[in-house]
């Protein structure tokens, strides 16, 4: 699919490999998994499988630095403790299963206060070029509980467009309640965030249609 | 980090201006509910202007915790909380924006229909002046404790039960002082130490009110 390329200026956002070490996480009783080691080279795919339940999503937030391991830690370029964590958060992009769009803003202002949070400069001019990206331009003027499901997740996949930064994307069913066209589109981006040298991390119930992704078993980490 | 506290004070008053409704509801709360005393303990001016202070600044109170329960709710629900948590701004100057935007929708609304108030309860005007004065430093400090207490309880499922019963007995002081500060004017007694006391509460609640909430918010999230 054709796109308007628009130059988007990539912030200063510093790059870095991020990675886990002998990782467990428990919700409520259970131990989802245990003793996990991931490490997420630069310029990688990796497609986060595994069953129902089996702690995909807690994966992505412990990575993302939502929740605390059980066990384990979280590495960023090979170091842990607070300095990497820090560094770890400014270095990746969550983009988790609810869309953080406020039914009640218009897309584009939604969608430049998400681009405000992550600290970008000049949100409202990024969002509206994001949006055009996704195919939005003509919905971004338009409230956020006006919009479709499939068009509500596309203007939540429009923060992947904000930046050209080759940071870390933890990227949770970005396929989800997309359509042809959309998917496409967020192929594109994933595969162009790979070429800049940033890695992402997704998981999906389907099989991804990306060159170069590398699978990523939950199974063999799972707790006896 | 100013720049992130003014970005969450504007969406969030965005979003007020949106939902006028719900906005004016503690408003209207608290005209109502203070509106009902006259007529339920009858039209001495004696006894009204006695309790007076007390039953604005109680009204005020519960007004003001009716919508302090739900500061973080939405956010919650939708994952705008998540992302708040993930940016690399700090999360104590995104709780006070959360806060700045709270009392400007709801604490200064009722600071100003306090007076209207104040006049039904045939309240002299310097006490009038002095009840106004109170909750201006007074509904900074409990839209302060209101969010704490709402990041401890987010998540939960009585949650806005749970918020008045952990800030009510927080704001006492608040109370105290502020009731204190009209009755001495009205008494014809300077009430500098009350208004001293009650900016020095101020102080001490928004230096501590947000790490605090912010500190609650990562662990509600975990």
């Amino acid at each position: 699919m054709p796109q308007p390329s628009p130059a988007t200026t990539a912030s200063s956002t510093p790059t870095g490999v991020l990675g886990a070490s002998a990782l467990a996480c428990r919700r409520g009783r259970r131990l989802l998994f245990q003793g996990l080691n991931l490490q997420l080279q630069p310029g990688s795919i990796t497609w986060l499988r595994g069953r129902n339940g089996s702690g995909k999503t807690s994966l992505l937030r412990i990575l993302a630095g939502l929740s605390a391991p059980a066990e384990g830690a979280l590495l960023w370029n090979g170091a842990s403790g607070g300095a990497a964590q820090e560094a770890a958060h400014r270095g990746t992009l969550y983009l988790g299963h609810a869309n953080a769009l406020k039914d009640d803003l218009r897309l584009a202002e939604a969608l430049a206060f998400l681009a405000q949070l992550q600290g970008l400069d000049d949100p409202t001019r990024r969002a509206r070029q994001a949006l055009a990206r996704l195919g939005l331009a003509s919905r971004a003027d338009a409230p956020v509980r006006t919009l479709s499901q499939g068009q509500r997740r596309r203007g939540a996949l429009a923060r992947l467009a904000l930046d050209d930064a080759p940071c870390t994307w933890l990227l949770d069913e970005p396929y989800d309640a997309l359509d042809t066209d959309a998917v496409a589109v967020l192929s594109g981006l994933i595969e162009a965030q790979a070429g800049r040298g940033g890695a992402v991390l997704l998981t999906s119930h389907q099989a991804v249609p990306l060159a170069g992704a590398t699978a990523f078993d939950l199974e063999p980490w799972r707790a006896p | 980090m100013i720049t992130v506290l003014q970005a969450v004070a504007r969406r969030d008053l965005l979003l007020a201006r949106r939902r006028r409704v719900e906005m004016l509801l503690p408003l209207g709360f608290f005209i109502v509910a203070a509106a009902l005393f006259p007529i339920g303990v009858g039209p001495e001016p004696q006894t009204l202007r006695q309790i007076g202070p007390g039953v604005v600044w109680v009204c005020a109170l519960l007004a003001g915790m009716l919508s302090v329960t739900q500061m973080f709710a939405s956010d919650l629900q939708d994952g705008s909380l998540e992302q708040m948590l993930r940016s690399p701004e700090p999360l104590v100057a995104i709780v006070a924006g959360k806060v700045l935007a709270h009392w400007l929708t709801t604490g200064l609304p009722l600071v100003l229909a306090a007076p209207l108030i104040g006049l039904l309860f045939g309240m002299q005007a310097a006490a009038i002046g002095a009840l106004a004065g109170t909750l201006l430093l007074g509904t900074p400090i409990l839209s302060l404790l209101g969010a704490v207490g709402a990041a401890l309880t987010l998540g939960l499922r009585s949650g806005a039960a749970l918020v008045f019963l952990l800030v009510l007995p927080l704001t006492v002081p608040a109370l105290i002082f502020g009731t204190g500060a009209v009755v001495a004017i009205d008494g014809g007694l300077s009430a500098q130490a009350h208004f001293s006391l009650l900016g020095a509460l101020l102080i001490f609640t928004g230096l501590g009110a947000p790490p605090a909430a912010a500190a609650a918010l990562r662990i509600s999230l975990d």
